[in-house]
């Protein structure tokens, strides 16, 4: 299989590749990691008539914890240099957990955090991270940066909120209040295929106490799973058999799965309340063995 | 040399634009003409001949196609060749010789690492990445980093067995420190 034809364009600046969206009023599509736009433009699900490569472009695959704590991560960040991270366990868990499920370890030398977000896949994985971290996207247009929260980047199968003349520049995840703990989790049948059900925690701990909780699922609904309102009724709360149940029931509830040959809608949603009873677990033992 | 798909097979396809590049493949300096929408594998085994990168299913999921780019595996099937401009490209003809294997390659030999072997040159050239990064994995750590790469005869046992039949080569060989 190979592309019907475009032009490629490789600037070496932002304003550059900006000029060149600008240029041709959405026929242009920014390529990063390609690791769903190339599959994309093979099958023909996708003929953009140019394809604006940001490799080139120097100075976009930082990954940086900034004067208010907020992690920033560049658009050439790839999902492996989060796997290899050495920090990123104590200070964004739910992240590091996600980091070695994305896709395939060859495909996370290549695949980009932003991209994966941009693409919008309802099975991403860092897309419900970010929702259940509370963190938004940078882009950048001709006439400047704007902030988008990815609850409202994210706007359905395959679809964000950017303009045609905007390239997602980095995305911002916001510091925790408290200790950070949280977790990812996913079921697949065998590594790099869709996920059955997956879900990501992310609570802000004030001692033994719930300060913030997040918490997002994908591969059950059509978009990610925004499960922030039904995972708060852990906030105030101690992490205890009785709490942790009405968050999973919550959460469980939150999920909207269709039954297709991955399993059935119930099942679907029981894997889900199976996996933030798990993940709720974890961190109360670790919470124990911690005092 | 011009790399077209209109010139695989050969035909005149003068008003296709080209893009000049230059990449580095096995340690040699390659300045080619391309079209954009060529694909890396296309390029290595069709412009350049280098038929050991074998394209399997075409879609990212089987890593039959696996290269190394400035070192690290790569889906040679996901990236087009105007992309490879300036960079390094390892394959598995430039890992060793029929003569002399690279311990990998010698690891694959000895314990039976390949039945039909067309999963091998990318099962191969990504354990080289792994050892590279980690020259003393465990088991799990060895079938970890070929989950990416899809084998329909060995049922992996052998695979495994091969890699880590290749670290502790490749450790022993090593000059000890002292």
């Amino acid at each position: 299989m190979y592309p019907s034809r475009f032009a490629y364009e490789a600037p070496k600046t932002l304003n550059e590749a900006i000029a060149i969206l600008q240029a041709n009023g959405g026929e242009a599509k920014i390529l990063a990691g390609g690791q769903s736009l190339i599959p994309m433009v093979k099958l023909r699900f996708a003929s953009p008539e140019v394809l604006v490569d940001i490799n080139n472009i120097p100075g976009l695959d930082y990954m940086r914890i900034d004067e208010q704590g907020n992690l920033r991560i560049g658009a050439l960040v790839r999902h492996e240099d989060l796997e290899h991270s050495t920090t990123l366990a104590a200070t964004h868990p739910t992240l590091a957990a996600a980091a070695s499920l994305v896709a395939d370890p060859i495909v996370r030398t290549r695949g980009t955090f932003v991209g994966s977000l941009c693409h919008a896949d309802p099975q991403g994985d860092w897309s419900a991270t970010m929702v259940a971290l509370g963190g938004h996207i940078v882009a950048q247009g001709p006439n400047g940066r704007r902030q988008i929260d990815i609850r409202e980047f994210v706007l359905g199968p395959f679809t964000n909120a950017l303009a045609y003349n905007e390239i997602a520049v980095e995305a911002v995840i916001p510091p925790a209040k408290g200790r950070p703990a949280g977790s990812y989790l996913k079921l697949e049948r065998r590594v790099g295929d869709f996920a059955t059900a997956s879900v990501a925690v992310a609570l802000d701990m004030n001692g033994a106490t719930v300060g913030r909780a997040g918490c997002a699922l994908a591969g059950v609904g059509g978009k990610t799973i925004d499960a922030n309102d039904a995972i708060s009724v852990l906030v105030g709360k101690t992490l205890n058999a009785e709490s942790i149940e009405a968050a999973a029931d919550a959460v469980a509830e939150a999920a909207d799965p269709r039954t297709d040959h991955r399993g059935s809608a119930d099942y679907k949603r029981h894997i889900v309340k199976t996996f933030v009873t798990r993940i709720l677990n974890n961190i109360a033992n670790s919470e124990q063995k911690a005092a | 040399m011009s790399s077209l798909y209109e010139v695989i097979p050969p035909a005149a396809g003068a008003d296709v634009p080209v893009r000049r590049i230059t990449i580095e493949v096995n340690g040699e300096s390659r300045t080619l003409d391309v079209e954009p929408r060529l694909l890396l594998v296309h390029l290595l085994r069709q412009g350049l001949n280098l038929t050991g990168t074998h394209s399997g299913c075409d879609t990212t999921s089987c890593g039959a196609c696996t290269v190394l780019f400035d070192g690290r595996p790569l889906k040679s099937c996901t990236m087009f060749a105007v992309m490879a401009d300036g960079h390094k490209v390892e394959t598995v003809e430039g890992m060793g010789s029929a003569s002399e294997l690279h311990p990998v390659q010698e690891g694959f030999k000895q314990e039976h690492g390949l039945q039909c072997g067309f999963c091998t040159p990318g099962m191969m050239l990504a354990a080289k990445a792994l050892l590279e990064r980690n020259p003393d994995p465990t088991e799990d750590e060895v079938r970890w980093a070929l989950s990416g790469n899809l084998c329909r005869c060995t049922g992996y046992q052998n695979i495994v067995k091969s890699v880590l039949w290749a670290a502790e080569k490749m450790r022993n060989d090593q000059p000890q420190e002292a």
